[in-house]
């Protein structure tokens, strides 16, 4: 990595009952997912990152501007730090209204390229209530809110940490496609902290995985996915991403036809198509497994795969890394299914695929 | 009674719980912040010593700050070679007085406010560029409003009524040290029963005003 263009962590930090040692690149484009357990020390990682807590031994360089280093004294104070932190909380003051509290960002810091607050206003659909007070809006709108001004303070990159954890489902349905947007434009690198798998399997191209206070896996989305080892990826959270192009769309059935690397999909409704490619997310709870074509299935989706490593998993599960043309994708199934069907890696199988989960595009 | 000696006494009585309240505002200020916001072993030791006044009878103020502010004090003396005038016995002294007197309902309103406001939403203004006086400012203040209003009215409201402090250190010169409250107890002294009247119900009128003033405001405030 070329260290203009990314962070470079390191921390070392002892708390009563917690334990945060890291020492990490995190890139500096696109969104980065911190995935982990409760108690991982994601939070904790962005309140290093932004100067909100000072951990006794510690070093952060950003695109090679060093923030802090402990071993020389180097430290720049939270102000300092170009960069922008959602909360889970709003956190929008009380006492200015949307627009107050989306300029009290940039009054502050000095803004180097045009003047995008228009953009972002719009994108996160605020032009009705920048004259509202925080306590006249809903979660959701306090939270976008939040993003925008959080976006608009010219930072270098932003922080997120779990900027949907304190919202309900359907609020969460409300923001979900303005991030979708956010990543789509890609112009500031976000740092996102979740952990919930649909959300970063949706947003991130990049995931960090955590586990008591450290790294435990570190790559680009799809590959983390599915390296089966890690404990906080497994059980329900397991499951890939891939990459298809909708070929074309069946009306009478409402279906698409997508094209991947290792065959043909079909996915319910109608994907946007606009030559750009879908992400697609696979539950590896949706994967089956067959020795030999099954002929008569209402299972849409059947793929030739070869696989190509097997990994034990929780209680009577078992995970199963396939092979699909270019992509991996990985199966859970029972320990019983792989001995029975005596699977074994290099072997030629085929997949059922039951459900794949498009992202919406609305880029 | 002439209006002078009916208005001059409740004159003062302003005039001195104005500038005390505004003291207070300046001192009170930093203090409480500090207090809110502090884990320093020291916290106590302030909270206690700031919390005094409530306890003490104002003669026990009164009197230490006579023996400090008096010219032979360590106060007053020095005083005394940087003015050539007395601290006792004088307005000046009286407004010192009354800003130790009146420092607890000053100071706890505030911390309340400054506790209430919390880390959250100064951490979030620090994110955006403020830097820590900055933050203060322009957000801390504007969210403690509540406080400083309660914090203005008791400290002028217990100015206005203060006794045994003013007795003790200012005495009873008219138009220097002859507030209110003295002139109230002047008048009962000399059995001028009516005049006593006259100045106690001026005295409630306005301490009502006050305090009415600021429960209205907060209701203003809260419905907003």
């Amino acid at each position: 990595m070329n260290a203009a263009n990314d962070i470079r962590i390191r921390y070392a930090l002892q708390r009563d009952n917690f334990t945060l040692d890291v020492d990490l690149e995190l890139p500096l484009r696109g969104i980065t997912g911190v995935f982990g357990p409760s108690g991982a020390g994601k939070t904790s990682l962005l309140r290093c990152i932004a100067g909100l807590e000072n951990p006794a031994s510690g070093k952060l360089v950003v695109a090679g501007d060093t923030w802090q280093d402990s071993s020389s004294g180097a430290w720049r104070a939270v102000h300092e730090r170009d960069v922008g932190y959602v909360f889970q909380e709003p956190r929008l003051f009380a006492h200015l209204n949307v627009r107050g509290n989306i300029e009290y960002g940039t009054r502050r810091r000095q803004h180097d390229g045009a003047a995008d607050v228009d953009h972002v206003i719009a994108m996160l659909g605020l032009e009705q209530l920048l004259g509202r007070k925080p306590d006249e809006l809903s979660g959701g709108e306090a939270q976008r809110v939040a993003i925008a001004r959080a976006l608009l303070c010219a930072p270098r990159f932003v922080l997120m940490d779990e900027p949907l954890a304190s919202l309900d489902q359907a609020r969460k349905d409300e923001i979900l496609p303005f991030l979708d947007r956010l990543h789509a434009e890609a112009e500031v690198p976000i740092v996102y902290v979740s952990h919930n798998i649909d959300e970063i399997c949706r947003l991130c191209d990049h995931l960090l995985v955590m586990d008591a206070g450290r790294v435990v896996a570190d790559g680009s989305l799809q590959s983390v996915l599915v390296q089966m080892d890690i404990p906080a990826l497994g059980g329900q959270q397991a499951g890939s991403v891939i990459q298809g192009n909708v070929r074309d769309y069946d009306e009478g059935d409402d279906l698409t036809h997508l094209q991947f690397s290792g065959g043909e999909l079909w996915v319910p409704g109608k994907a946007k198509i606009d030559g750009s490619p879908l992400r697609l997310r696979i539950r590896a709870n949706d994967v089956s497994l067959c020795r030999a074509r099954p002929l008569q299935s209402t299972i849409l989706n059947i793929v030739p795969a070869v696989v190509e490593e097997i990994q034990p998993d929780r209680g009577p599960s078992t995970l199963v890394r396939l092979v699909l043309g270019q992509d991996r994708i990985v199966a859970r199934v029972t320990r019983r299914s792989i001995r029975e069907l005596k699977l074994k890696t290099g072997d030629a199988i085929f997949a059922q695929i039951k459900s794949v989960a498009v992202k919406p595009s609305n880029s | 009674m002439s209006v002078d000696t009916l208005f001059s006494p409740l004159w003062l009585s302003v005039q001195l719980a104005g500038v005390t309240t505004v003291l207070l505002m300046i001192i009170a200020t930093p203090v409480a912040w500090w207090l809110a916001q502090t884990s320093s072993r020291w916290k106590p030791f302030v909270q206690a010593t700031v919390a005094l006044p409530i306890v003490l009878p104002p003669t026990v103020i009164g009197f230490y700050l006579l023996i400090v502010l008096g010219p032979a004090g360590a106060i007053g003396s020095w005083w005394v070679e940087m003015t050539g005038s007395a601290l006792t016995f004088s307005f000046t002294g009286l407004v010192i007085a009354s800003c130790l007197y009146s420092l607890p309902f000053a100071v706890q309103p505030l911390v309340v406010a400054f506790e209430s406001l919390g880390r959250p939403n100064l951490e979030a203004a620090w994110t955006l560029g403020a830097n820590r006086m900055d933050a203060f400012f322009s957000v801390a203040l504007p969210l403690s409003m509540r406080g400083y209003l309660g914090a203005v009215v008791l400290s002028f409201a217990h100015t206005l009524g203060e006794f045994g402090v003013v007795l003790m250190v200012g005495g009873n010169i008219p138009g220097e040290t002859r507030v209110i409250s003295i002139a109230i107890y002047d008048q009962v002294e000399s059995l001028n029963y009516s005049a006593a009247h006259q100045l106690s119900a001026l005295l409630l009128v306005v301490a009502f005003i006050a305090l009415f003033a600021m429960f209205f405001i907060n209701r203003r405030w809260q419905q907003r």
